[in-house]
């Protein structure tokens, strides 16, 4: 039991910005997106009609929203499957004590400094149809990427650009991950003669997983809600609608057709992933813990 | 230079699986470093040094020529002004409301106590994308559009802050305030001679998280603030893309790289407490 303060009204006091502000701008807000999602405007805008789920039938049975849908899934596919792995084979390479090594470790997470948008313009030049050097790379082998004309590439496109600058991010909480595993188990299992692949199925890998688990709902969250910039600055959702986000199609029904009703209806679906994601974070989290502290 | 471990004895196996483990690294680290790395050699390099193909890695003669493009063209003076203000803005507002909410939930009872702790954590479940038209609407009504305002103050409350704090104080001995009651000392006293200073890391992380975090925005920005006057970086850089003739890559890493290099001074001085931070908010 933790020292306490007797104050009746200094830790409102203390608290009331970040309460208010909460409130004003993000519980609000997010209240009316659930009530504007089941109104729509008159066609003159002058008047917002109830409509009941109408906005959600009409989205779930418009050819758009299911591509956009589809290709959010593989997109977050892509980032979480490709980077963790990816991340996780460098983190327990990298976290071997050999020379040189802290100096690879500390170059390793540059790109978290970077934004998604940033990280699409740079391998937007590298992919360049005509002159990107890793297009001309794969053209070798018969491989041939073009992002501005077609679909497979522009999605491809994307999803490495978003895993790259995710990396850093990834590698950063594996190492440290890695770091606390429990020493003592870790050298058993050497003892014990077991082979790299074995240890590292058997042991590490389950030893990890609420290192796992967690980088997994955050990429999963970073891939539905962080690519926006990356779409809008690159290949504004196309070719056709190829790279359609849902946070973009959003954007373009929110701010561009100025469809409101439809638009509240797509921010509730995200809520509802946000809010299951949430769920599993806590029932699994809460329940998976190896190790003390 | 040694690549084995010096009290490790000698044998091809070993020195194998060192050279192999280099490998791997040295894969890594490119695969990381290379697109900045390349992002920079363009921006110093003319259209013809960089129109070719096998790519020329060498830095080139249209340096000056590119920056002074970029910047006329996109205003990027400005941008990097505007950008800079809110994000300084922002990571100072997250610090201090995230020590004071910290030290709040640890040091106090209070009635509605766990009430106010799902409020803040709240921050974390509802991103812009999910109350976008709705907050928008809300900026319009007070005036906010392509203001400073819209781009600081909605940004200021910080779940994550919040958590590193409390969890930090919660770890801080109970002789501590206890030392400072007896010496009569205020909780307000206490905050700023005791927990103030004891929390230098963990600001210092959240700092550097913020700062990128902020620099980064796009999505609400450029609906709420794409004005000249209030204009990002990261939003006005499309204007050298988005071009009818073909694109000019140089010009666009000159901007990028602007646009990179004050994240990543942020990074480099601070990677040390990053890490301390960050693996504080994975125990949550």
């Amino acid at each position: 039991m933790h020292t306490r303060f007797p104050n009746k009204f200094l830790p409102y006091i203390l608290l009331s910005p970040s309460i208010v502000i909460v409130l004003i701008f993000f519980v609000v807000p997010s209240l009316q997106s659930i009530q504007q999602s089941v109104y729509r405007s008159n066609i003159s805008g002058t008047r917002q009609i109830f409509v009941g789920l109408r906005n959600y039938e009409q989205l779930f049975s418009t050819p758009e929203y299911l591509n956009s849908l589809q290709v959010t899934a593989l997109f977050a596919l892509f980032v979480v499957g490709v980077g963790l792995a990816l991340s996780l084979f460098i983190a327990l390479v990298a976290n071997q004590r050999y020379a040189g090594f802290t100096i690879y470790r500390t170059l390793l997470i540059w790109p978290y400094a970077l934004s998604p948008n940033i990280a699409g313009v740079i391998w937007g030049l590298m992919l360049e149809p005509t002159i990107g050097m890793l297009t001309n790379a794969v053209g070798f082998v018969g491989i041939h990427l073009n992002w501005r004309g077609d679909a497979a590439s522009a999605l491809l496109f994307i999803a490495m650009a978003a895993t790259w600058k995710m990396l850093g991010y990834n590698i950063i909480f594996f190492l440290a991950g890695i770091q606390g595993l429990p020493r003592e188990i870790l050298e058993a299992s050497e003892v014990d003669g077991a082979n790299q692949w074995t240890k590292f199925w058997k042991i590490t890998f389950p030893l990890l997983s609420p290192t796992t688990f967690f980088l997994f709902i955050m990429n999963t969250l970073y891939a539905f809600f962080e690519g926006f910039g990356l779409i809008h600055v690159t290949t504004s959702g196309g070719p056709g609608y190829a790279t359609d986000l849902m946070v973009y199609k959003l954007y373009r029904d929110g701010f561009i057709a100025m469809n409101t009703g439809f638009a509240a209806a797509q921010s509730v679906v995200l809520l509802l992933i946000v809010a299951s994601l949430t769920f599993l974070q806590f029932r699994y989290a809460g329940r998976h813990v190896y190790y003390g502290g | 230079m040694t690549l084995l471990n010096s009290h490790r004895q000698f044998s091809p196996l070993r020195l194998g699986r060192a050279l192999s483990a280099h490998a791997v690294m040295v894969f890594a680290v490119a695969l990381t470093l290379f697109p900045m790395v390349y992002a920079l050699l363009v921006s110093t390099q003319t259209t013809q040094e960089y129109y070719t193909f096998p790519p020329n890695l060498l830095p080139g003669t249209g340096t000056l020529h590119n920056f002074a493009v970029a910047f006329e063209r996109a205003a990027l003076a400005r941008l990097v002004f505007n950008t800079t203000l809110i994000s300084l803005a922002v990571a100072f507002g997250k610090m201090i409301l995230s020590v004071t909410a910290g030290f709040a939930f640890v040091y106090f009872d209070f009635r509605g106590k766990l009430v106010f702790f799902i409020v803040i954590f709240l921050t974390h479940m509802l991103p812009v994308p999910v109350r976008i038209v709705p907050t928008f609407q809300l900026m319009d009504q007070l005036g906010w559009v392509n203001t400073y305002w819209a781009l600081t103050i909605p940004f200021f409350a910080s779940a994550t802050g919040t958590l590193l704090f409390r969890q930090l104080y919660m770890t801080v001995p109970a002789s501590l305030a206890d030392a400072a009651r007896i010496d009569g000392a205020g909780p307000l006293q206490f905050l700023w001679n005791i927990i103030v200073p004891i929390s230098r890391t963990n600001l210092m992380a959240l700092f550097l998280i913020e700062f990128i975090y902020m620099w980064n925005q796009y999505l609400w920005p450029l609906i709420v603030a794409n004005a000249e006057t209030t204009r990002v970086i990261q939003v006005g850089l499309k204007v050298l893309i988005a071009t009818d003739a073909a694109v000019e890559w140089n010009i666009v890493m000159a901007g990028v790289v602007v646009a990179m290099i004050p994240p990543l001074i942020v990074l480099l001085l601070t990677q040390k407490s990053l890490i301390t931070g960050l693996s504080l908010f994975e125990e949550k």
